[in-house]
């Protein structure tokens, strides 16, 4: 090929029989793929960008409410003449001895203010007021403890408490991630679907484009299956170029990320991890694919047109 | 045979084409011949009747079959049809690469097919630079360039020079010495006087003078 375009050009080399290579039966290269690739690249960059963001927010997700299955919160008010930090300490050990409970730890005080002063203002005798106690349990990951259980040691020991267990906000959070995730897929699945529509559509107008090439092989004795080979081989490879270009792009936006994002990811509301620019490793693949299938359909209908 | 669902261009024909002989086919234009040659190279069928090649009916052959019968027959198409990407040589070597032949086995050949045919200097250049003459030699070398069983040829010196026409006139006659069955449709009278070879007359789609019935292989039945 490059000697013929050397030689074509009046260069040094001279034509002979001898330095001559066949030629693909397809050009190399067409006008049109210029903006096939571009067109392309651009879907599957946004196409893979659209799948790490789904990955990132699906574990986005999973950490929230692993973080608070893990956890609960309860809350004690003492009775009687008992102080606020001995019904804590109370209600702490009664908690810990709980199957399903790793660790039940009694906030200090200052926690409990911190909480309330917001409401009440800089009041300098605070620490005055009866204000409950908070106890920190972390259950148990395997088998977590239920507030139903935790209420029931916390009563056996006598200790008016009240037991939150996040179970409100999990499936808030839970709901919420999951309408980011099908919101995510739907849109990847629509970006894809018009990647691989524009992919079929450019390949097999490239293909109608180059009908006299069909027609001469065939003509020429060309079985039906060598013409649709080299319409597949020539639309999968600038498919997958355009694919490698938009996965490229989407892989490099992905690092930038990563390391503009810091230890915890793009931020601590998408963890962003390196493994998820795995994630558009199969693009350039699929759009080789797409583009082989559509070619090979094409071809095949073009020439059975063909008597 | 018709075009879609237009006219019959072609009807009433029977012809039987002796293996190994030499014919013209004229007539006005219009007349059907590049449709008759459309039928027997395999690029159209008939809407009735039957086209006999090589000893066997083609039009109802499998379509798996097809790719080799249709490597034995070579084509000078009317308009050419060459590969315009393609260099002068990797268009006259076209057929036997479908052939699977060797490039060491033919690339003497398609050079000494392409000087014989004047298009020595051209063989690295690109058809869309040639002139029509140019052109249509090269599609004359890539129709023989296989040593085709049958040779069909539209209008095959139409743009050349005489002198040329006569060269290329000379091709065939050897061509057809080797065992080539020859068929060209042209205008050109006085080839087809100096040749003094069979001339089928086509008009309105059939054949004016009845030649002598043939015996097969090539052969094609009634056409309506
Ligand atoms: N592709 C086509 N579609 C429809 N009609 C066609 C087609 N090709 C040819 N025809 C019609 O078929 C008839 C015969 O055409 P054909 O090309 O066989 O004539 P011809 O004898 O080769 O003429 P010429 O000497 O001008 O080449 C004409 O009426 C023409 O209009
Ligand atoms: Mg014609």
């Amino acid at each position: 090929m490059s000697d013929r375009g050397m030689s074509e050009r009046g260069m040094s080399e001279t034509f002979t029989p001898q330095n001559w290579r066949p030629a693909p039966f397809l050009p190399e290269r067409d006008e049109r793929d210029g903006s096939l690739i571009f067109v392309v690249a651009v879907l599957c960059f946004l196409a893979c960008l659209t799948a790490m963001g789904v990955i990132a927010a699906n574990r986005a997700a999973a950490g929230w409410t692993g973080q608070l299955t893990g956890e609960a919160t309860v809350i004690v008010r003492p009775r009687g003449g008992e102080t606020p930090d001995a019904a804590a300490a109370r209600a702490a050990e009664a908690l810990a001895g709980t199957a399903g409970v790793s660790e039940a730890r009694a906030l200090e005080a200052s926690k409990a203010y911190d909480l309330i002063r917001p409401w009440l203002g800089d009041v300098s005798d605070l620490e005055d007021l009866p204000v409950p106690r908070l106890v920190a349990v972390t259950l148990d990951g395997r088998h977590p403890a239920d507030a139903a259980a935790l209420k029931a040691a916390l009563a056996k020991q006598g200790v008016d408490a009240t037991v939150d267990d996040h179970s409100i906000w999990i499936k808030d959070i839970r709901r919420a991630g999951g309408v980011v995730q099908a919101l995510g897929v739907t849109i990847f699945l629509l970006i894809a679907a018009a990647a691989a529509a524009v992919v079929a559509f450019a390949t097999r107008a490239g293909l109608a484009a180059r009908r006299d090439v069909v027609e001469v092989l065939h003509l020429a004795g060309a079985e039906d299956g060598f013409i649709a080979r080299l319409f597949q081989v020539r639309f999968a490879r600038v498919a997958g170029l355009a694919g490698l270009i938009g996965a490229g792009g989407a892989a490099a936006l992905g690092v930038g990320l990563r390391i503009a994002g810091g230890g915890g990811g793009l931020t601590p509301a998408l963890p962003f991890a390196w493994t998820d620019i795995l994630a558009v490793i199969p693009c350039p693949l699929i759009a080789a694919a797409v583009a082989a299938a559509a070619a090979q359909f094409t071809a095949t209908r073009l020439i059975r047109d063909m008597p | 045979m018709r075009y879609g669902q237009g006219p019959d261009v072609l009807s009433h024909l029977n012809l039987a084409l002796a293996p190994g002989s030499f014919h013209f086919v004229t007539g006005p234009s219009g007349a059907g011949k590049s449709s008759l040659l459309k039928l027997i190279y395999l690029a159209a069928r008939p809407s009735k009747g039957l086209v006999h090649l090589f000893g066997r009916d083609v039009v109802h052959a499998p379509a798996s079959e097809k790719p080799k019968l249709r490597r034995r027959i070579g084509v000078v198409f009317q308009d050419e049809m060459l590969l315009d990407h393609l260099s002068v040589f990797d268009n006259a070597a076209l057929p036997l690469r479908i052939a699977g032949r060797k490039p060491a086995d033919y690339r003497n050949d398609v050079a000494e097919l392409l000087t014989w045919v004047g298009l020595s200097q051209r063989m690295d250049a690109m058809p869309s630079t040639l002139a029509g003459g140019e052109r249509q030699r090269l599609a004359i070398a890539r129709a023989v360039v296989n040593r085709p069983d049958i040779l069909l040829a539209d209008e095959p010196t139409g743009n050349v020079d005489h002198e040329m026409a006569v060269r290329i006139f000379r091709l065939f006659v050897e061509l057809n010495r080797l065992g080539t069955t020859i068929l060209i449709a042209t205008h050109d009278q006085e080839l087809i006087a100096r040749s003094g070879r069979p001339v089928l007359h086509l008009e309105n789609g059939r054949i004016a003078p009845r030649p002598a019935p043939m015996p097969r292989p090539a052969a094609f039945g009634p056409l309506s």
